[in-house]
């Protein structure tokens, strides 16, 4: 009754109100273009930045020349192995951890029982939040040796092999692999726990397996949550820095298994540090293109979600 | 009817939202003692051991070398102890990134673990050698190569020589271990082996103790890390013949060394006051022990 | 019989893929308490580290977190609440609502090495604010902004329309409804989104180490309480990095068993607020 009785006495105050409408309109239209805002600034940014060390030093000796020794009395910036090992570790880890990822959803929502869910599920989420570097020291820790004695086995006889102390790319790989891997269950679990139950029930009646029913049913039901998943995760994988900058070696290398290779982001973090001149702005040329390929994902996650939407 | 139904259940949303509200306090509470408490203590804890002499107060900002961490905060610690009315704050971000913020006027002290650039000096930076560090070329533990040759190590790092066997050890493969481009440690130790930007890396990592963990962890492993970080999990590498000890680095014997240079924008002279007491304090005999206890080798006088 | 066998397969890759990746996650959790647990003691938690007396405490790096976390949510929640409002009560569907959601989407997909490199440049040497406090809350409201405002919106859009309409049927305004009848009802979502913000917050690094830098100590006067905002600070988790890449892996993994009794703690009050706002809807 008060409620009311105030709403009576502010429409009284016809023109006062109209201005706090009006007001609180502004207001809230201001604060939806801070991110149109942000988002102009940093790629106003990222190309003041990263564009004059191109015009410097050249195109094509930035992104298809290999030799990265930006310190050198006649200083070489090819970034090509930096930009192939960006590419081909996530998508190795990506290879490796969505599929996982998604299976062990698969077994979180329909095959665990309930007791066992019930004490995996927190972890899970747990793991979602803790600090990549986490991942990347334990990495360090557990997997790099792990890594060096089959890299020794491997290469006994080699002459040409420069070994790495199992700090290379597979260990790169699987760091990301399992640390995408708490994003792509939690998102996809919830995902498949949204199927409506009697989706699955009626797939059963019809003399459907269990089995058949999680692969040919639930799964295909909850497809537009895990591929949401899938594009956070590649997100996730080619935009971590710290994890990977202790476990894969850091060396320009071409991007093999056993290599000790660089990523686009682990060479912003290492060097800026100490970079000056020319090997700064080029180390923003390398964050330009990491800020391309975030722009390309981003768009294939938007067409996707659109196509979603219409199919 | 419906309108009354959303009624009702407003007025029991009502009610549950107060619930909420009362929980956002209770959180926000707990925040404030959880913080109330972690600042309480400490402050105890530091102000019986200050000794308030004088009142001089102000800050004292640097930036600069990872490699001088350990000794600057010792430093840092050391001053606000002596005047606790001072706030100095040290980032390290690396030698060009200090020498470049004192040069931007962003910080008062730029730390550097080399010597200053011609044209660094020529847009003002004026250089304090405050101490004495050397490089040591270390392995892991379980190595018992004790001693290298320059040209040895030369060949290890170019990747000629690829395995310890080679150089009188175990048949085990050489981990090359180093720091990335920039790093003013690099750069003295590829200077001193006269191969400026053509060592090849299995490892470019970028902090000194990064290093020391790689190469602690990594049978075969072989770096460089700053004297004063040295500890017993690595062993380390007499280069032609001489082993890196204090007296070794102070008179020049180990030549694998380098400066560590406080850098000031302008003379001495025109800083403020904070950071003139700043370095009359490292100057002075309580500075020097305390460069001495944070494993700094002072240079001759 | 082809089928069964199938079946079979099928089910064995979900078990392997259950025990590969679960029970891996699981051994990281009791690997990182069991190395780090008996780091954690009052002296661990209350002080600061003393390089001269060789003792170790983060109480410092505690109270920069804090710091940070409040002070970007102050900055970042009421943009995001606001621009959520604005985009599902006022906006008409258009150019400028794509534009919005658009520029919302690519900023939550940008790594937080980027926003580092961003807030050093723009915050920290643009506007002049140096390493400091400041910055680095500057640079992670940019960086949760999207997550506040996703969250607001998908509770806002929960909110029955019958109590809207109610309410501006009885002539209540745009604004009048918004405040007394919209955000109340929104708010277990609106938080849930909040706690998730805080939560990547606390979780960063990369974003940190070029804004907010990596300082350790506590103010020693009361205006020091103050002047702090504008004084680098590096919050647990960049003490973490930093400790873990010096290979003080006991302080590290120490820090790291306190962050994960936070994070647990804030995901037990995600859950709360979860419930209750799906309750209140029943």
């Amino acid at each position: 009754m008060r409620q009311i009785d105030s709403i009576l006495y502010r429409s009284s105050q016809v023109s006062c109100a109209q201005a706090i409408e009006k007001a609180a309109e502004m207001i809230f239209s201001l604060c939806a273009f801070t991110a149109v805002g942000a988002v102009f600034s940093i790629t106003l940014y990222m190309i003041a930045n990263g564009v004059p060390a191109v015009f410097q030093a050249g195109v094509k000796e930035i992104l298809f020349t290999t030799v990265w020794q930006p310190t050198a009395t006649e200083p070489s910036f090819g970034i090509l192995y930096v930009i192939l090992t960006s590419i081909i570790g996530t998508f190795l880890a990506v290879l490796l951890g969505v599929p996982v990822g998604i299976l062990a959803a698969v077994f979180l929502a329909e095959v665990a029982p309930r007791r066992l869910a019930a004490v995996v599920r927190p972890a899970v989420e747990l793991l979602a939040g803790i600090p990549s570097v986490i991942y990347g020291v334990l990495g360090m820790m557990i997997l790099n040796p792990l890594m060096y004695r089959l890299e020794q086995r491997i290469f006994a006889d080699s002459q040409t092999h420069q070994f790495t102390g199992g700090a290379n790319l597979l260990s790169a790989v699987f760091v990301l692999a399992l640390m995408i891997l708490p994003t792509v269950i939690n998102i996809s679990e919830a995902a498949l726990l949204a199927v409506p139950p009697e989706l699955k029930a009626s797939s059963l009646a019809l003399g459907a397996s269990p089995v058949q029913t999680i692969f040919q049913v639930t799964i295909p039901a909850a497809r537009s949550g895990i591929l949401a998943a899938v594009v956070l995760g590649v997100g996730r994988a080619v935009g971590e820095a710290m994890a990977i900058s202790l476990v894969s070696g850091n060396s320009v290398n071409l991007p093999l298994p056993f290599h000790s290779v660089r990523f686009l982001t682990t060479a912003i973090v290492s060097e800026m540090g100490y970079a000056g001149g020319l090997h700064r702005q080029v180390l923003f040329t390398i964050g330009l293109v990491l800020f391309v390929f975030i722009m390309i994902i981003n768009g294939i996650l938007s067409s996707i979600l659109k196509g979603e939407k219409r199919g | 009817m419906r309108r009354e139904q959303a009624g009702a259940n407003k007025i029991v949303r009502k009610r549950k939202l107060t619930l909420s509200d009362r929980l956002l306090y209770a959180m926000i509470l707990v925040i404030g003692i959880l913080a109330g408490q972690s600042m309480g203590a400490p402050i105890q804890g530091t102000s019986m051991e200050t000794v308030q002499e004088t009142t001089l107060s102000g800050t004292v900002t640097m930036a600069g070398s990872t490699s001088m961490e350990t000794f600057v905060n010792a430093l840092a610690e050391g001053f606000m102890n002596r005047y606790p009315q001072v706030i100095v704050t040290a980032e390290f971000t690396g030698s060009s990134a200090g020498i470049e913020a004192v040069l931007a006027g962003s910080v008062d002290i730029g730390n550097s673990s080399r010597r200053l650039r011609p044209e660094e000096k020529a847009a003002g930076a004026v250089e304090h050698v405050v101490a004495l560090d050397g490089i040591v070329v270390v392995t892991d533990a379980d190595n018992f190569v004790r001693e290298l040759t320059k040209e040895q190590l030369g060949e290890i790092y170019q990747g000629n020589i690829r395995n310890w066997r080679q150089v009188g050890g175990t048949d085990t493969a050489i981990v090359v271990v180093g720091r990335e481009a920039g790093s003013g440690t690099r750069e003295t130790f590829e200077a001193f082996l006269g191969l400026e930007d053509t060592c090849a890396y299995a490892n470019e990592l970028h902090s000194t103790g990064a290093v020391m963990a790689r190469v602690s962890s990594t049978p075969g492993a072989i770096g460089y890390v700053s004297f004063e970080v040295l500890d017993d999990t690595v062993s380390v590498v007499a280069i032609d013949g001489v082993m890196p000890t204090e007296e070794a680095i102070r008179e020049g014997l180990y030549r694998l060394s380098r400066p560590y240079v406080m850098v000031t924008k302008g003379e001495l002279e025109k800083q403020c006051e904070t950071v003139r007491e700043f370095f009359l304090y490292l100057d002075a005999e309580e500075g020097k022990s305390l460069l001495r206890r944070a494993g700094g080798i002072l240079p001759d006088e | 019989m082809m089928r069964k066998l199938k079946d079979d397969v099928l089910l064995c890759l979900i078990y392997l893929a259950a025990f590969g990746a679960e029970f891996l996650l699981l051994g990281i959790l009791v690997y990182v308490f069991v190395k780090g647990f008996p780091y954690v003691d009052l002296q661990f938690l209350t002080t600061v580290t003393s390089v001269l007396q060789g003792t170790v405490g983060i109480a410092g790096n505690m109270v920069n977190t804090i710091y940070i976390v409040v002070l970007t949510l102050v900055i970042a929640v009421p943009i995001g609440i606001g621009s959520a409002i604005y985009l599902n009560e006022y906006a008409r569907p258009g150019k400028m609502v794509r534009l919005i959601t658009f520029t919302t989407q690519t900023l939550a997909g940008i790594p937080s090495i980027l926003f580092g490199l961003f807030g050093m440049m723009f915050f920290g040497i643009t506007l002049g604010l140096g390493y400091s406090i400041l910055t680095g809350a500057l640079t992670l409201s940019l960086m949760v902004l999207p997550l506040i405002t996703r969250n607001t919106q998908e509770a806002l859009l929960a909110v029955p329309e019958s109590y809207k309409s109610g309410a501006l049927s009885m002539g209540a305004g745009k604004w009048y409804m918004i405040r007394t009848i919209l955000l109340p009802s929104a708010m277990p979502g609106i938080v849930t989104g909040v706690l998730l913000a805080v939560g990547r917050i606390m979780g960063e690094s990369a974003a940190l180490l070029f804004t907010a830098g990596s300082g350790y100590l506590l103010p020693k006067s009361a205006g020091g309480w103050f002047h702090k905002v504008a004084e680098s600070g590096g919050t647990l988790t960049i003490q973490l990095y930093l400790s873990m890449s010096k290979a003080q892996y006991d302080v590290g993994f120490g820090i790291a068993v306190v962050l994960l009794c936070i994070l647990f703690c804030m995901n037990l009050i995600m859950k709360f607020f979860a419930k209750y706002t799906t309750e209140s809807q029943r």
